[in-house]
């Protein structure tokens, strides 16, 4: 039904729709009203014979998802940021058993210094763990990839992280088709785990490989993960075909026909983007949106070719990898033809506002040729370089 | 594309406000986004919330910078926050106060807009009348939709009544009933004058 509400309360309606079996998680700030409005559908029985459980930390979150998922239940759980780091190993764990857990993660910035707001990072810093990594451009793709990605993560035995901007996305009321039971109940069939914990037939998952196998295991956990980017794309439009809207897939192009000027984003700022695109495009500048969906596995082949006319390519990172750049522009470099001038550009850390202003700002430099090649989106020089004093030090060497 | 950036302090229900004015806007028809500033949330500490609402779908999800109307929650906050950044000469502004733009000092914003786009209502004094607590963001969403007309009072009702439901839902939307009812009668004595 189409509704006015808010993110979280549409993300938690999509996860609740899935029929969850085992629901674990820990509260952070901004994936809170996700959890709690699950823990309350729990509590009055609507998920039933869903069980909610309470932990001591996003460490016994995700292990305790992987306990579940193991014993044959099909298991959420969601956090962000710092929780996401403290749950990392188990992360690591739940792709390298093959479990088919599904996580939001409402993106946030990672401390020190503490930031309760959006970005990329925590995710980002989890982006090589062997799960599939979705990014939602708006609110109700977040609701769309949820329903997704259980067929997803259980047609692979591989876990999905579902990506959705902390406060950006999970505290903005918008227009949201929250889909009904029946709809949900025939594009994804119950979940018939590929292995399943059982005492009457005990058997090991997990055991120690040595340096004889490790090489084989990873690469076939790198096989496995691949093999996503031929479904993603049928699951997307078997999804269009029960639910009449096309939402997930790899790539999004945005009037990139005749594109000279490309530009790279992933997230909630690709509607903001593609807002700017249309008024440089009334100004007659060539330019084009290409939104990253699924990050990983990396779509390396579809955003080669959705990128091979263009003359210029900027790629907006919603997080920075310190002491490097972009980590989106990092993976777009291999898919661009040699010689083609290409811009980095680190957007909103910390929760600041990718703003319609700035990017027409920025992309102006991009087509004028004056742009650098990393660039951080609305950076306070004045700021910088009263630091950079103190300091006895200067920007040489950026 | 209608922007209203709502201004006021933590505990005034000013987040609340912005989602309950995208309600009602969804409710008339429209598309419709509401979104708050994300501070860490303290009582008292100046808080700010966005509505925006076109016939179009709504893809940015940026602060609005250039607002169509702005309501004043709390008339503290009047010199100390930038409460009308952005704002063209043709925009609306409501402000939560008994006194009159002159005696906030805002009498240049007079001269220099739309007069009758400007009013101030005594929203708290109506709010502890209506509902008990001196909280305005109800009271000011009936103010709101007279003044601008951009939104239909029985939506703004509906809206109110979805997100309170019962006895104080109904008595928020009476209060916001008086305050529409105190606008239009307002703007046709500036009519008159």
């Amino acid at each position: 039904m189409r509704d006015q509400i808010e993110g979280s309360q549409a993300v938690a309606a999509a996860v609740g729709l899935c029929r969850p079996q085992v629901i674990c998680a820990y509260p952070i700030t901004p994936q809170t009203h996700i959890v709690e409005a699950l823990g309350l559908r729990v509590r009055r029985g609507d998920l039933a014979p869903c069980e909610f459980i309470n932990v001591e930390s996003e460490f016994a979150a995700m292990s305790v998802a992987i306990g579940a998922s193991a014993a044959g239940s099909r298991a959420y759980t969601a956090t962000a940021s710092q929780g996401l780091l403290y749950m990392a190993e188990a992360v690591y764990n739940a792709a390298g058993l093959g479990l088919p857990l599904v996580m939001t993660v409402a993106n946030r910035a990672i401390g020190a210094p503490i930031n309760i707001w959006n970005d990329h990072s925590d995710s980002m810093a989890l982006r090589d763990a062997g799960w599939i990594q979705l990014y939602a451009a708006d609110n109700q793709e977040a609701v769309d990839l949820h329903i997704q990605a259980f067929r997803l993560a259980e047609t692979l035995s591989v876990p999905v992280m579902v990506c959705v901007d902390g406060f950006t996305l999970t505290h903005a009321v918008e227009e949201i088709d929250v889909p009904d039971q029946a709809h949900v109940d025939a594009f994804l069939p119950s979940f018939a785990p590929r292995q399943q914990l059982d005492p009457d037939a005990p058997e090991t998952i997990g055991a120690m490989v040595g340096p004889e196998a490790f090489t084989e295991v990873r690469f076939l956990a790198h096989h496995r993960l691949r093999q996503a980017l031929a479904l993603i794309p049928v699951i997307a439009a078997e999804f269009a075909d029960v639910f009449g809207r096309r939402r997930g897939g790899l790539i999004e192009s945005y009037r990139m026909d005749d594109a000279e000027t490309a530009v790279v984003i992933q997230g909630s700022a690709s509607g903001t983007l593609c807002d700017v695109i249309d008024v440089l495009r009334d100004e007659g500048i060539r330019i084009g949106a290409l939104t990253v969906t699924t990050f990983r596995p990396f779509p390396l082949q579809q955003v080669t070719a959705a990128l091979s006319s263009a003359q210029r390519v900027v790629v907006i990172d919603r997080a920075l990898s310190t002491g490097s750049g972009g980590f989106l522009a990092a993976d777009i470099g291999p898919a661009l033809a040699p010689h083609t001038p290409w811009h980095s550009v680190i957007a909103g850390l910390g929760g600041r506002p990718v703003t319609q202003g700035a990017l027409r700002h920025c992309l102006g430099e991009a087509v004028a040729g004056t742009l650098d090649e990393l660039t951080f989106l609305d950076l306070d020089m004045g700021v910088v370089q009263q630091e950079l004093l103190s300091l006895g030090l200067d920007l040489q060497g950026r | 594309m209608f922007g209203v950036r709502i201004h006021g302090r933590g505990g005034q229900g000013v987040v609340t406000a912005a989602e309950m004015l995208s309600v009602a806007a969804f409710l008339d028809g429209h598309h419709a986004q509401a979104f708050p500033s994300f501070g860490s949330e303290r009582m008292g500490a100046p808080v700010v919330a966005f509505c925006r609402f076109d016939q179009q779908p709504i893809r940015s999800h940026d602060p609005i910078a250039e607002p169509d109307a702005v309501i004043v929650q709390d008339p503290t906050l009047l010199h100390q926050v930038d409460l009308f950044a952005g704002l063209g000469p043709s925009g609306y502004v409501l402000i939560n106060t008994e006194h009159s733009f002159d005696d906030l000092g805002l009498g240049e914003l007079e001269r220099t807009m739309h007069p009758d786009h400007l009013l101030t209502v005594p929203g708290t004094e109506m709010a502890q009348r209506h509902i008990g607590r001196p909280v305005p963001n109800t009271v000011l969403l009936g103010g709101f939709v007279e003044l601008t007309g951009s939104i239909g009072l029985p939506s703004v009702i509906a809206a109110i009544q979805r997100r309170f439901p019962g006895a104080q839902g109904e008595a928020n939307a009476n209060a916001a009933t008086e305050a529409a009812a105190y606008v239009r009668a307002e703007r046709e004595a500036l009519s008159c004058a």
